[in-house]
């Protein structure tokens, strides 16, 4: 199928700025979608809120736009409600980990069966360019204009440490991968992770001199690497992009383990 | 062993919370632990996997109601339990399934507040909080009982408004009637009516609209995972669940979620009367501080006191056209709760004559007894202390 065909038309246009990375996150799931087969009553796509969580409205499955930080514990509830339903969650950095924190720590230690997609871009959009957890030491937002004395969280090592059974990190550059990366994501049983890095040109980019969408997505390109690339050994500040995590381990179910 | 009434029991009154619960359908409860409501989670973990149900401990009070909100949307009934500290932290989630019409039970067992207050001991200092909790303009159904045969019904009860109005349904109950043991007759199948979700006749391949009502204001719903996909937010939507800034939606969104309840008022009022046809003088109360005021009452009434009671077990909507006509023509009104007055202001505002009314209460964790109330009662009669 086309890919507006997944997507509800009469919702359009949506809300992001020119060169915001998220609708090549939405592209690259509705692929993914596609590519595992999964019919459109199979999916549900439960987001909170931010520009990311604005997704789950123009996407064509059972949705629920949910409160800020809490799209896991509704997800949690459609979950154990429907368990053969395939449960999405779109998220921000600042929803997922700020507001969000708790949940999704706790989702990733119960590793109940959803995935997670953490549109990274470092900074709260929907609401004009503030500081998340995931903005780095020292770069500038709206509420720091002197640089960010608060150092960042490390997604991925996150997502390990509270549980997590697949966790994978990409960008919006790597639109392939990405795909690929969140169809394995869907296809595992247990809670999935998967980071991308996304460009905020408007707010991100504008505020801390990094040019418009695209020159952040060269950025991407430029300062990633492949798990285990020989490229690290000579610039150690090059993040990672890859499957961290992917381990097989009993299904979850609040009335204990069941084998799968 | 035989017994002649085999569904006779003596149990707390957090059992029968989670029997109620159990009777009316209940298929998912997420939860976290305080007291003194905890031991509902404790009774449903194992009772309600036995019987099919999912039981689940979540990490706070926020993710449970929002993780029944979200189980409620694939079609089962659904209840959370907690008490003021956790109620608190709930509030953005009741707006939630207010503004999302999403069927959900919350149970408050009512605990000395503010903050962490008196853990263990009773108050009823929730009552305008579980109206107006959660922000902006919205109603709430808030039901209560003050003995346990009674919490057992109003909890079907409670399941019955929650899929009867698609609203979250609170259930107001304190320390003394959560903890106290009593006996419970619970009914048998069928006794009482149970209501199931109202879920729509429109066809797979023809449009369905969530969120666009029937001639009788009612909305079917479609269970997730079902053959309609539509969206459901908390922002202001459109009869699709399209988000909307449109003005005349939002107008007639907030009205139909006010309306939907306050325009039914008379029908959701449930209460009980005590002695009140010749009553010169009426006690309102509700909860464990009814017990109370019916043992004051009835004490009176053997030394030839003209007194009655009014029990409210439907707090919200108010039912005021019940309290204004059951007070005409008293001489006092004596309401009496554990707390500032929070119910005693309704009164006031409903009844033609607001300066017979008067406040018998206790809020020091200490249960009213049938003397506090009759103190005050001699105090407002002119009768001294």
């Amino acid at each position: 199928m086309p890919v507006k065909d997944y997507l509800r038309l009469r919702f359009l246009p949506h809300i992001w700025c020119p060169g915001c990375g998220h609708g090549i996150v939405m592209s690259g799931m509705i692929r993914a979608i596609e590519e595992i087969g999964l019919e459109k009553n199979e999916v549900v796509v439960v987001s909170g809120i931010g520009c990311s969580s604005r997704m789950a409205g123009y996407l064509d499955f059972h949705t629920m736009h949910t409160l800020h930080g809490r799209a896991l514990a509704f997800a949690t509830g459609v979950k154990l409600g429907r368990p053969d339903l395939t449960v999405i969650v779109p998220m921000g950095d600042g929803d997922a980990l700020a507001i969000g924190g708790n949940h999704f720590i706790h989702a990733a230690r119960r590793d109940i069966d959803l995935t997670a997609v953490i549109m990274n871009n470092r900074i709260y959009g929907m609401t004009g360019g503030q500081g998340s957890p995931m903005t780095p030491q020292g770069m500038r937002s709206t509420t720091a204009p002197r640089g960010i004395a608060d150092a960042a969280f490390d997604l991925v090592e996150l997502a390990k440490g509270a549980g997590a059974s697949f966790v994978a990190r990409t960008t919006t550059f790597h639109a392939t991968e990405l795909t690929r990366m969140i169809e394995k994501a869907i296809r595992h049983k247990g809670f999935s992770v998967v980071e991308v890095m996304s460009q905020c040109p408007t707010y991100y980019g504008r505020q801390n001199r990094l040019g418009n969408g695209v020159e952040m997505m060269k950025g991407f390109r430029d300062n990633t690497t492949s798990i285990g690339s020989k490229k690290r050994e000579a610039r150690p500040d090059l993040i990672e992009r890859g499957i961290f995590v992917d381990e097989d381990r009993p299904v979850y179910s609040p009335e204990g383990l069941k084998a799968d | 062993m035989t017994s002649e009434r085999p569904n006779m029991r003596f149990i707390q009154g957090n059992e029968a919370i989670a029997e109620g619960a159990l009777y009316a359908g209940l298929q998912f409860y997420a939860g976290y632990p305080i007291t003194p409501s905890t031991e509902i989670a404790e009774i449903l973990s194992r009772r309600l996997p036995e019987m099919g149900g999912t039981f689940i401990q979540m990490e706070d009070e926020i993710a449970s109601l929002c993780t029944i909100i979200g189980a409620s949307l694939t079609g089962l009934k659904v209840m959370t339990a907690t008490s003021g500290p956790g109620f608190s932290l709930m509030q953005e989630a009741i707006g939630y399934a207010v503004m999302a019409e999403v069927p959900s039970v919350i149970v408050n067992v009512q605990r000395g507040g503010p903050s962490t207050g008196l853990p263990t001991a009773v108050a009823q200092g929730d009552v305008n909080q579980a109206r107006w909790g959660t922000h902006g303009d919205h109603a709430i159904v808030t039901l209560t009982a003050s003995n346990l045969q009674d919490v057992f019904l109003m909890t079907v009860a409670g399941f019955n408004m929650a899929e009867a109005f698609r609203t979250p349904v609170i259930l107001l109950f304190d320390e003394v009637v959560a903890h106290m043991r009593e006996k419970v007759v619970v009914p048998g199948p069928g006794e009482i009516e149970i209501f199931e979700r109202l879920r729509t006749s429109v066809p797979e391949g023809t449009n369905y609209h969530p969120y666009l009502r029937r001639e009788d204001g009612r909305l079917p719903m479609s269970d997730f995972g079902g053959v309609h996909r539509y969206n459901v937010t908390g922002l202001v939507h459109d009869m699709w669940g399209f988000p909307s800034t449109d003005s005349t939606i939002a107008y007639d969104l907030l009205h139909h979620l006010v309306d939907k309840l306050e325009n039914r008022a008379d029908s959701i009022a449930r209460y009980k009367e005590y002695f009140t046809d010749d009553a010169r003088v009426l006690l309102i109360s509700y909860g464990s501080s009814a017990r109370s005021a019916l043992q004051m009452v009835v004490d009176r009434r053997k030394k030839g006191g003209k007194l009655g009671l009014l029990e409210l077990q439907s707090l919200w909507p108010f039912p005021a056209e019940t309290v204004r006509e059951k007070c005409e023509g008293r001489t006092h009104i004596l309401v009496v709760e554990m707390n500032m007055g929070q119910i005693c202001h309704e009164v006031k505002k409903v009844v033609s004559r607001p300066e017979r009314v008067f406040l018998a209460n206790r809020f020091d964790g200490i249960f009213i007894s049938p003397g506090d109330i009759l103190r005050v009662l001699n105090m407002v009669q002119g009768k001294g202390v």
